[in-house]
């Protein structure tokens, strides 16, 4: 008789409440004796792997890999040649921090109502005191919250910091504890609300990081400029008719990076990074324009980089992007794809957006943002007249680049978009 | 002092492998039966720690903290007690919880968070796990001094690690068992890490050489032979019993897992450390001599191998058939008689408890 047998997740590591399943050892339809190692688990405390507490044939694995569970549910289901007989049957782990199997009713018993408090199951109903632990009572104090009108969500009955929060009807940031003024702690807000719990990890989590770096140690400026984009876009006709551009796809993106990649050329001090060194805090204007382009994957933001790009022409420079992006969507991206990057440019344009303030990467001292391109009405010559136009918004590094600077390479940008044969010309008769 | 060199220092009768080194100091002759029953302790141990790693990894066990790789030092000295001697063990010592009689299921029911203990202290001549660091050998050396003072000729010995004789409580133990002449063997593992600490990062120095500052005699041992523990811990526990006091042993070894399964060793510490350790392994090595010398046959190893996995098996089942306490068995071992308070207390909870009108079974 064979039988069906759920192993969940249990808690390694006292007081864990969930871990990643890194790598399955197993697949449905493989043999597993008892303590085969089945998988391979991260916790916050550690990676290890867990033995099969049950011989058989695996029936299903419930999570896949990279997946984070709550401590407690299943990951596995063995299917039993026969039950072993154990005294008393089998006993449910109600360990510390070991759920309970999911499927089953949890055993509950209802307390007896007590003098005038009908039918409540909360330890503290009888005693008129209600169950909250220091630091959530200082909570309800300063939050003017009665803990005993809140219906409480924790375990036995006790009022959480989230039911505080939430009878306050207040966010949580508002009450969330004061950081010092120095330091730019980014105050996270406490889940206060029921909603779907997405675990910032991997790509992600790399982003927070930087992200947060960045905006903490760089100050940033942002300028914006309108372009008129009419010529732009001849030229990229043009372009895409040329027989050199047959095999890739030339889109206006390529020739903002184009023109970002002049820039950069024509002022250094766009394509450069600060440095905190014991000796003094100091600048480095990198030799070559290692052009990163912010692209939009299903493993989150990546920022693929197309090293000396300011020894591209267009159309190589289109076939690089189109490599590096097609690479990184395919989550195929090296690490080598992912650093060295000296300046970023951002497609906001293909979400429908025109402008934003693009945070730097860290070490960088610059990033382009492109918005998207629409008709508008455009003045030439005294005429209303409808064009393609295109915002850009440039972030800097205020430490490193002077308000002149920036808007120099701003407006650098901006010419060579909206005339590019000008200034190729122009370019041409400089050399 | 490289690590090369300390080990080469320790008294050791049993190379790595196997062969019987003659000692000028120390000697121990036991008959092969007894060889024997060594080796199936260290086995039988052994299995019931990798068992127990595996519960824990289940969610049977709260938290489990491993002995593999120092089987030697804890059987070895244990096996060396007389049934009225008293020992007091680390969260770690399953070894010699073992080899004083304690069952494995005792051993298992409080990392599982069913017994505040497991066992009875008297009844096993073995004190129950101090999580404590260090501080079993404040309660070793207030023992033994009493022991000291009922002119009896038993013996203490108190367990502890490298980490715990950073610690004020393993000092003044020191100091006590010193100055009163109290009956007890200091017996130190040094497993090398404190959780994630080197034993460099630490104490550079060697711990048995600290014995001499407190006045007594300090004795550095390779924890991985269990003939060299024996004659060691053997003699130090004659000293204390004729009236000559302490003895510190330090048994060099080498904490083969993690600290507890909740900790990941592979974050600090190198794996050709774990590779040099493997050769010097404590069971290996005895399995070599026994063979070698036709004390012990590929039938008898079998036989042991199959016990322990039925051991294996009973621990497996017996932890999962174990009985969660009454809450009102908290106020059991309190005082030894009744008292007012707890009385009181224990009532209340009564009430509490009846105060519930349904079960909903699962």
């Amino acid at each position: 008789m064979s039988e069906l047998r759920v192993f969940n997740l249990p808690d390694v590591g006292e007081g864990l409440t969930e871990a990643e399943i890194l790598r399955w050892h197993v697949r449905p339809g493989d043999a597993v004796a008892v303590n085969d190692m089945v998988v391979e688990i991260e916790t916050a405390k550690a990676s290890v792997e867990l033995p099969c507490p049950y011989a058989g044939t695996v029936a299903e694995l419930h999570v896949v890999e990279g997946a984070i569970v709550p401590v407690g549910s299943p990951i596995i289901t063995i299917e039993t040649a026969a039950l072993p007989a154990v005294g008393g049957g089998e006993r449910q782990a109600v360990l510390v921090g070991y759920g309970v199997r999911a499927d089953v009713p949890v055993a509950r018993r209802a307390r007896r109502p007590a003098d005038g408090v009908a039918g409540s199951n909360r330890e503290g109903a009888s005693t008129g005191r209600s169950r909250a632990k220091p630091l959530v009572r200082k909570l309800a104090r300063d939050l003017g919250v009665d803990l005993a009108a809140i219906s409480a969500s924790g375990p036995n009955g006790e009022v959480t910091r989230e039911d505080v929060l939430s009878a306050s009807g207040g966010s949580a940031v508002a009450v969330a504890a004061p950081a010092p003024a120095h330091t730019p702690t980014p105050t996270t807000a406490p889940a206060t609300v029921a909603g779907e719990r997405i675990p910032v990890r991997g790509v992600q989590r790399a982003m927070a990081d930087a992200m947060v770096q960045s905006a903490f140690t760089a100050p940033h400026v942002t300028e914006w400029v309108d372009v008129d984009m009419a010529r732009a876009m001849e030229v990229l006709a043009k372009l895409r008719e040329h027989p050199s551009s047959a095999d890739v796809r030339i889109s206006p993106m390529i020739l903002v990076a184009a023109a970002l990649v002049r820039a950069a050329v024509e002022q250094p001090i766009i394509n450069s990074t600060w440095v905190d060194a014991p000796d003094g805090a100091h600048v480095v204007l990198h030799r070559d324009v290692n052009l990163g382009i912010a692209a939009d994957t299903p493993r989150g933001l990546l920022v693929p980089c197309i090293k000396g790009a300011s020894a591209l022409g267009v159309v190589d420079l289109a076939r690089a992007v189109q490599d590096l992006i097609d690479t990184a969507r395919a989550g195929r991206a090296t690490p080598a794809d992912l650093t060295g990057g000296t300046i970023t440019l951002t497609n906001i344009g293909v979400f429908g957006i025109d402008g934003g303030t693009p945070i730097l990467n860290p070490g960088q001292t610059a990033i382009l943002a492109m918005g998207r391109i629409l008709d508008r009405p455009w003045v030439v010559d005294g005429h209303v007249v409808v064009r393609p136009v295109m915002q850009l918004s440039l972030s800097f590094d205020h430490r490193v680049i002077d308000g002149a600077s920036g808007s120099r390479a701003l407006r650098s940008v901006a010419d060579f978009l909206a005339d590019p044969a000008l200034a190729l010309v122009v370019e041409a008769v400089d050399r | 002092m490289s690590d090369g060199s300390r080990v080469a220092s320790a008294v050791q009768l049993l190379s790595p492998e196997g062969e019987r080194v003659p000692h000028g100091r120390y000697e121990i002759t036991l008959r092969d039966s007894e060889l024997r029953e060594l080796y199936r302790d260290m086995v039988l141990v052994r299995r019931l720690d990798t068992e127990a790693t595996a519960l824990q990894r289940q969610g049977e066990l709260g938290l489990w903290a491993s002995s593999l790789g120092q089987e030697a030092a804890q059987v070895g000295s244990a096996r060396c007690l007389r049934p009225t001697d008293f020992a007091f063990p680390t969260y770690r010592d399953h070894g010699v919880t073992w080899s004083r009689g304690v069952q494995p299921l005792e051993i298992l029911a409080m990392f599982r968070g069913v017994t505040n203990g497991g066992w009875d202290p008297i009844e096993r001549g073995c004190a129950i796990y101090t999580i404590v660091i260090g501080n079993q050998a404040l309660h070793a050396a207030g023992y033994a001094m009493g022991v000291h003072l009922d002119g009896s000729d038993d013996a203490v010995i108190a367990y502890f690690g490298d980490g715990a004789t950073d610690e004020g409580d393993v000092n003044e133990a020191f100091v006590f068992g010193s100055v009163f002449n109290a009956p007890v063997v200091f017996f130190c593992q040094n497993n090398q890490w404190a959780i994630s600490q080197p034993r460099e990062r630490r104490n550079p120095g060697l711990i048995h050489e600290r014995a001499a500052g407190f006045g007594f005699p300090g004795v550095l041992v390779d924890g991985n032979d269990i003939l060299a523990v024996m004659a060691v811990t053997r003699e130090a526990l004659e000293r204390a019993r004729s009236g000559g006091g302490p003895t510190l042993v330090e048994a060099y070894t080498y904490r083969m897992a993690a600290h507890t399964t909740s900790d990941d060793p592979t974050r600090y510490r190198h794996a050709e450390e774990l590779e040099i350790w493997r050769l010097r392994d404590p069971i290996e090595r005895l399995k070599v001599f026994l063979a070698r010398q036709g004390i012990a046959d590929r039938h008898y190893f079998d036989q042991i191998d199959h016990e322990a996995n039925e051991l294996a098996v009973f621990v497996r089942d017996g932890v999962r058939a174990m009985v969660e306490p009454s809450a009102g068995s908290m106020f059991d071992h309190v005082y030894a008689e009744s008292h007012p308070l707890l009385d009181e207390q224990r009532r209340r909870l009564r009430d509490y408890e009846a105060s519930f009108v349904e079960e909903l079974s699962p």
